[in-house]
């Protein structure tokens, strides 16, 4: 299995025959190994962004090879001063680093006073050298700060896998491609300075020693420097950055801290404000405000803005919170996200406290409607909370006017309210809270969410996201409901919003239900809350992010968070005296608001930041980081026999067992090791509505045999399973899917790519139930509105081809796999049965050949907003249209394959690393499903013919895999386009694959053949080649798997940065066969892509 | 205090109505059966006196009216829950009067009083079954979506979800409440496929029981003060095999009441009162 991390392109030549890794126990424990590389892959990916902290800018330098260094540095002159700037963990000589602390002492007064900062916190490692600081000491850095948050016990483990990963990424990984981005949006003097320090470089340093050499280099440049001047000019950018922006943290160096002050309502309708480092994640802020509050059972509660639209949207706390924000202010909303439906069992009165306040407001606002009487009680309630007893004297008629118990507070409501207060003498202000709660969680609108949207037949309703499913609603009405347990699979693409049912008893067919939204951004809002609340209420522990897809499309948004379950165990661990807190009528305190406290973050901040990044982040930069590669990954295994699945659990369980004791941020953490829970399907709800009966139950029966085999193949399947899974997936199926990060949440309309992935997957249910192989079949079409694509002048386009080791593939992989279209997205209940234990694995066809290509495009690419809302406008049908129109993207896209791939028949679909402009209009708003022809099932095991297969989760069993795959080759192409949740990074992976023959893989490592970097003005060009030899069944199969990095301008022409690649890589073996290629692409944008 | 949707079936007074003489001949009927008056009379007695005397409800009773033939059936005319009663709007239009009293009634016990006065609304109480936990509304020919959406709007602290009825007057013409979170359905396909709809669109997980003859499930249950659990039923002469499932519930006071002539005019148990407590809200 190849996975490719972005920004990576690698060709994988197999002679003839394509194996497919063999997943074996020993691949397993691999596996564990390889997902630190992921994290570095990923890291990659954000640090394009400008905006990053320096953190997963130091991270990467650190991480980085000598090699990648030397290659930076001759690509980039630019990227030097950043690797110099970032620690370095190899260990450079110690008189040269003092030497630039010297020397930066004596000219940057504000950088030696990070350093110190750095070094006061990580004093044992490194305190004479902190430029030099190694990876584990920034990880050490960033996991105090969690540690801090979160409350130390659970924090050290996530600390030691943080390490780990880095390390692993300081082996693997190259930075080249972050350095480039960073370099990129630096100033000019910088740049200048780099030149100098790569001349200084080249001159003094081999090139194998990059990192000794180069900072030795940088040492001494920078010491003549200084004596010429600025220091301003040095390696660290950031550094003077900040300096101008007279913001300066503590943290790192190469960071820019810039701080913004947030300003957060809280439910008793005071403020808090709190200055956070401006690339803060969500749970920074978060976590501040639960501190704040002294809460602990803070996994009901979350933070909102209000979008442009003036929509409420929640934060998600992996991700950046500027990035969600976008240009609206930094003003939040402290406010219950999860109602608990049994607020009894909540552990602390403090808790029940703030659900009473948030519930006043709901009730007060009308948003929870509820009858005179109600009003009357709760409001006599809340009176008795917060006055205590009634008090004749005390409390005269108008004492109560201060409170507002419902949206048309009368003069008999506040009589009422006053004689029901008076019958709750004695009661205490928890006890009050108590029966407020009782009698609120039974209002029929407690706790539900409500959206507004159109039926099929454009008749108004609302949508009500509940605990326990979805409601629809006409007016006050309730016309229908579906239970999560009743819903298979909740979608949404463009303005449309979809729920597939499970059928019923009678029924042999899913059927889908659509609705209609007012805007995409609604459409998605829906989605996302609907899998936030399916898994917060139904699911024991929640699911990992889809990592492994590879060429999947659309949202990876999952609940990161823990679940209803997970925090009432850990609730119940609580373990301290009942914090005190003033209750105070919320109008009352909202008046004075003068002494908001103050809290200066910064120094977490960066913490925080890079652990989550590092570790859950998905946020945009993260695509690397796809903390898939972190997470222990059952990728490879040879049967999908029951010890497979046993291991998969148990790892499963491993992590389930942190998550729960642990600390919110080894949940995140946690996230990314896990595996995939979910099952995916493939079915593109669309896609099911228009196919004919007919064509289901030919699908169906085509499928069947595949079925079969695998049925045989496990335990015991799940008959019914398969059948819906199976049913609902036409052998071409359309799929967008978009990311439920909020950030992106705006519609990325820029990216329109297509992909078919195949997958299978394989479910160990521990409970000692069956276990339930599922084959998922994708075609994702995304069409991407390239906004980046008019690659700006952007200052560098850095086009990577790197050649991996299979090891290393299927991280890759998952890095792809993270590509979101903001157009759609689907989420794929699952029975809480399967929750805790069951994890699922996923197929993936190894022998893949792939070439990845990545462009970053400068900044300067900005996605156009308007794009998106024009979107959401389309109906529904417009999605064949676009589809349509998308097709001549295809082909471009083909002809490219078939450049790479000689063998494939022009068929192939090979992606284009970035779709001509033109195309790119069209795709906007067309998609397309070509393969639909070909979409029957026809097994075809062709291996020769191009097929493009995505696997959404790292194979279980491969082998069976591949053949699911085969019957889906038909289809052949598969293009699937990435878009990195990051703003400012566009990323696309298109993968182009033969066919492939048998689902045996090999485990074994590649070996690094070799590696060279050729740098032109504009174009660094990476190779590295793995080659894996291995033994089957008295076979002997040879894998090349070659990585191409090319990075550079904008300029680049990629298309035929990739032919050459693919040439080069035929003519080098010209008895091997091509059967994979991957092109990765990464564009840097604008900021304002969001 | 009684909080919201305690005391499911408690309660404390009734309104009925006496038969009028027009309705062997007048009242409006799916069937065409032809109604003894003096015994459709002397079921009615029967059954006040029950209600009266023997659960000891405070019982008004409002003097007929010859020109509202059917005006015996007091459920259509006002839905109370809590201590709001909605005057209802009802389907038939020679029925709309009947309101009038009801309303006048019900003020003077001191009920806060919703009148639907939407003309496009119309609302049976036959068709509105309160579960104690939420409304469902049976949508049939004498009730339509707006008449159910008053109701959400007058009762806004329970979910009300709408059921398509047809095939029968009334949703409460094949069901009932036969206890807490007991839903007694009629074993029709109708029924059934009601009693489905009503699950799925329902939170909360019900028990049903099945009754053998869908008029049989209409039945009056009652939580008394001394008397728990008390359930107003067919009689085995009218629906023996109905009966005999009703008689399994033990813990229940059962009381067997006949309806042989009130049926012949779609009136069920439920029909010919309008129940409500007093003193459990507020």
């Amino acid at each position: 299995m190849t996975i490719f991390s972005s920004g990576h392109l690698s060709v994988l030549c197999v002679p003839g025959v394509m194996t497919t890794e063999v997943g074996s126990e020993t691949d397993v424990k691999k596996e564990p190994e390889k997902v630190p590389e992921v994290p570095q892959q990923t890291d990659p990916v954000q640090t394009d962004q400008p905006d990053k902290p320096a953190d997963s800018d130091a991270q990467p330098a650190s991480a980085s090879a000598a090699q990648q260094e030397q290659e930076n540095p001759s690509a980039e002159p630019e990227s030097q001063p950043e690797a110099s700037a970032s620690p370095e963990p190899s260990s450079p000589p110690a008189a040269g680093s003092q030497k630039k602390e010297k020397g930066i002492s004596r000219f940057l007064p504000p950088w030696l006073k990070r350093q110190k900062s750095l070094s006061q916190e990580k004093p044992p490692e490194s305190p004479t050298q902190p430029k030099s600081e190694s990876l584990k000491e920034e990880e050490e850095q960033k996991s105090e700060p969690k540690d801090q948050t979160d409350g130390g016990g659970a924090a050290a483990p996530s600390t030691e896998k943080t390490e780990e990963v880095k390390e692993v990424k300081e082996v693997k990984e190259v930075k080249e491609v972050k350095e480039v981005k960073e370099e990129e949006s630096r100033p000019e003097e910088v740049l200048v300075e780099v030149k100098d320090k790569e001349e200084e470089k080249s001159i003094g340093s081999a090139d194998t020693q990059p990192v000794r050499e180069e900072k030795e280099a940088e040492s001494e440049a920078k010491e003549g420097e200084e004596k010429e001047k600025e220091e301003e000019k040095k390696k660290e950018e950031e550094q003077v950055i900040e300096q101008e922006t007279s913001v300066l943290s503590p943290l790192k160096l190469n960071k820019k801290m810039k701080m913004v002050v947030c300003h957060v309502t809280l439910l008793d309708g005071s403020q808090f404000s709190c200055e956070v480092e401006k690339r803060a994640k969500g749970q920074y802020l978060f976590f501040e405000v639960c501190e704040h509050l002294n809460l602990l059972e803070k996994d009901y509660f979350s933070l909102s803005f209000k979008d442009n639209a003036e929509q409420r949207c929640w934060l998600d706390p992996t991700k950046e919170i500027k990035r969600q924000i976008r240009n609206s202010q930094w003003q939040f909303a402290f406010s219950v996200k999860f109602y608990p439906p049994d607020p009894s069992q909540l552990t602390e009165d403090i808790t029940r406290y703030l659900l009473c306040l948030q519930l006043r407001q709901d009730i007060a606002s009308g948003r929870l409607p509820c009858s005179f009487v109600t009003h009357a009680l709760l409001g006599s309630y809340a009176l008795q909370a917060e006055l205590g007893d009634f008090d004749p004297e005390e409390h005269r008629l108008d004492y109560i006017s201060d409170f507002q118990f419902a949206p048309n507070q009368t003069k008999e409501l506040e009589e009422k309210v006053v004689e029901l207060h008076k019958s709750h003498r004695g009661m205490t202000p928890a006890q009050a809270d108590a029966q407020f709660l009782e009698n609120a969680k039974k209002l029929s609108m407690y706790g539900v969410d409500l959206h507004h949207a159109k039926d099929s037949e454009g008749v108004d309703i609302m949508l009500g996201v509940c605990a326990n499913g979805l409601l629809i609603y006409k007016d006050r009405l309730r016309i229908n409901r579906f239970a999560w347990p009743k819903i298979l699979k909740i979608s949404y693409k463009r303005s449309n919003f979809y729920i597939k049912i499970r059928p019923g008893e009678a029924e042999q067919f899913e059927s889908t239900v659509g609705f209609k939204l007012p805007n995409h951004r609604a459409a998605k809002r829906v989605w996302k809350v609907c899998v936030e609340h399916h898994t917060f209420f139904r699911l024991m522990s929640p699911e990992q992010p889809t990592k492994a897809k590879f060429l999947t499309l659309g949202s990876k948004f999952r609940y990161s968070g823990r679940t209803q379950a997970q925090t009432r165990q850990a609730s119940s661990l609580i373990d301290r005296p009942a914090p005190y807190f003033q209750r105070t009528s919320s109008k009352r305190i909202s008046r004075s608001l003068d002494g908001a406290p103050m809290v200066n973050v910064s120094d977490y901040s960066h913490a925080v930041d890079s652990a989550l990044t590092a570790g859950a982040g998905e946020n945009g930069p993260a695509l690397e980081l796809n903390s898939d590669s972190k997470s222990p990954q059952v990728e490879v295994v040879e049967k999908p026999n029951a010890e497979v699945a046993t291991s998969v659990t148990n790892e499963s369980a491993f992590e389930t067992d942190k998550g729960g004791a642990a600390a919110p941020e080894r949940k995140s953490k946690l996230r990314v090791q896990g595996e995939n829970i979910y099952v995916r399907h493939s079915n593109l709800m669309l896609e099911d509505l228009d196919k004919t009966q007919e064509d289901v139950l030919k699908h169906q029966a085509s499928i069947s045999e595949l079925k079969r085999s695998f049925m045989e193949a496990t335990p015991e399947p799940r008959p019914s399973q398969w059948d819906k899974r199976l049913t609902g997936s036409p052998a071409t199926t359309l799929r967008l899917q978009a990311q439920g990060v909020p950030q992106k949440t705006p519609p990325h309309p820029e990216t329109d790519s297509r992909d078919a992935s195949k997958s299978a997957e394989v479910k160990p249910e521990v409970n000692g139930q069956p276990e339930v192989i599922e084959v998922v079949e994708e075609t994702v079409v995304i069409e991407e509105v390239v906004k980046a694509k008019p690659k700006s002048p952007a200052p560098e386009a850095p086009v990577t081809v790197e050649t991996q080791s299979a090891a290393e593939v299927k991280e890759e992989r998952s890095l792809s796999s993270d590509s979101e279209s903001e157009e759609e997205a689907e989420y794929h209940a699952q029975p809480p049965s399967t929750s805790v234990s069951v994890q699922l694995i996923k197929e993936e066809p190894e022998e893949e050949q792939e070439v990845k290509l990545i462009q970053q495009a400068p900044p300067t690419v900005v996605e156009s907003p308007p794009i998106t809302e024009a979107e959401p406008s389309e109906p529904a049908p417009a999605a064949e249209e676009e589809k349509a129109a998308a097709q001549p993207e295809e082909e471009a896209c083909t002809d490219k394959a078939s450049a790479a791939t000689p063998d494939d028949s022009p068929n192939g679909h090979a992606l284009e690393g970035e779709a001509p402009p033109t195309l790119r209009a069209v795709a906007e708003e067309t998609e397309e499903e070509p393969h639909i022809v070909n979409g029957s099932v026809s097994r075809v095991e062709t291996e020769h013919l191009p097929q493009v297969i995505c696997c959404s989760e790292p194979p279980v069993v491969k082998t069976e895999m591949v053949t699911i795959s085969d019957t889906f080759a038909a289809q052949k192409t598969e293009i699937s386009t990435k878009e990195v949740p990051i703003v400012h990074t566009e990323t696309k992976t298109i993968t182009y694959e033969a066919a492939q023959l048998d689902g045996n893989g090999d485990g074994e490592p590649g070996v690094l053949m070799t590696a060279q970097t050729i740098t032109s003005e504009s174009l660094c060009t990476t190779t590295t080649t793995h080659i894996t030899k291995t033994l089957k069944g008295g076979l002997s199969e040879t894998r090349i798997e070659k990585r191409i990095v090319i990075t550079g301008d904008s300029d680049i022409d990629h298309d035929q940065a990739l032919a050459q690649a693919i040439k080069e890589a035929k003519e080098q073996h010209p008895d091997m066969s091509v059967t994979r290629v991957v092109v990765h692409k990464e564009t840097e944008l604008a900021e304002d892509e969001d | 205090m009684a909080g919201l949707m305690s005391g499911f079936g408690g309660f404390t007074h009734a309104v009925v109505r006496a038969i009028p003489e027009s309705l062997a001949k007048e009242a409006l009927r799916t069937g065409s059966l032809e109604v003894d008056l003096l015994k459709a009379q002397k079921e009615h007695d029967e059954y006040v006196s029950v209600l009266k005397h023997r659960l000891g409800l405070e019982v008004v009773e409002l003097p007929a009216d010859e020109t509202l033939p059917d005006c015996v059936f007091v459920e259509d005319a006002a839905v109370v829950c809590g201590d709001t009663a909605l005057i209802t709007r009802p389907g038939a239009e020679s029925r709309r009067k009947e309101t009038e009293a009801m309303k006048d009634t019900l003020t003077e016990l001191g009920l806060n009083i919703v009148e639907m006065t939407d003309e496009s609304a119309t609302l049976d109480g036959g068709d509105v079954l309160f579960t104690g936990r939420e409304f469902f509304v049976g949508l049939s020919k004498r009730t339509n979506q707006r008449g159910a959406e008053i109701l959400a709007d007058t009762f806004k602290d329970y979910a009300v979800s709408t059921v398509p009825v047809q095939g029968c007057l009334h949703l409460k013409s094949f069901c009932s409440m036969a206890g807490p979170d007991l839903i007694a359905i009629g074993s029709s396909e109708a029924a059934q496929k009601a009693l489905k709809i009503m699950q799925q669109m329902s939170d909360h997980k019900y028990d049903k029981l099945t009754i053998p003859d869908d008029l049989a499930a209409n039945c009056v249950y009652m939580k008394l003060p001394g008397k728990g659990d008390v359930l107003l039923h067919c009689t085995p002469e009218e629906f023996p095999e109905s009966a005999k499932v009703f008689e399994k519930l033990k813990d229940h006071m059962l009381i067997p009441v006949s309806n042989q002539e009130k049926v012949k005019v779609d009136g069920a148990l439920t029909c010919c009162s309008v129940l409500f407590s007093k003193n459990n809200n507020i």
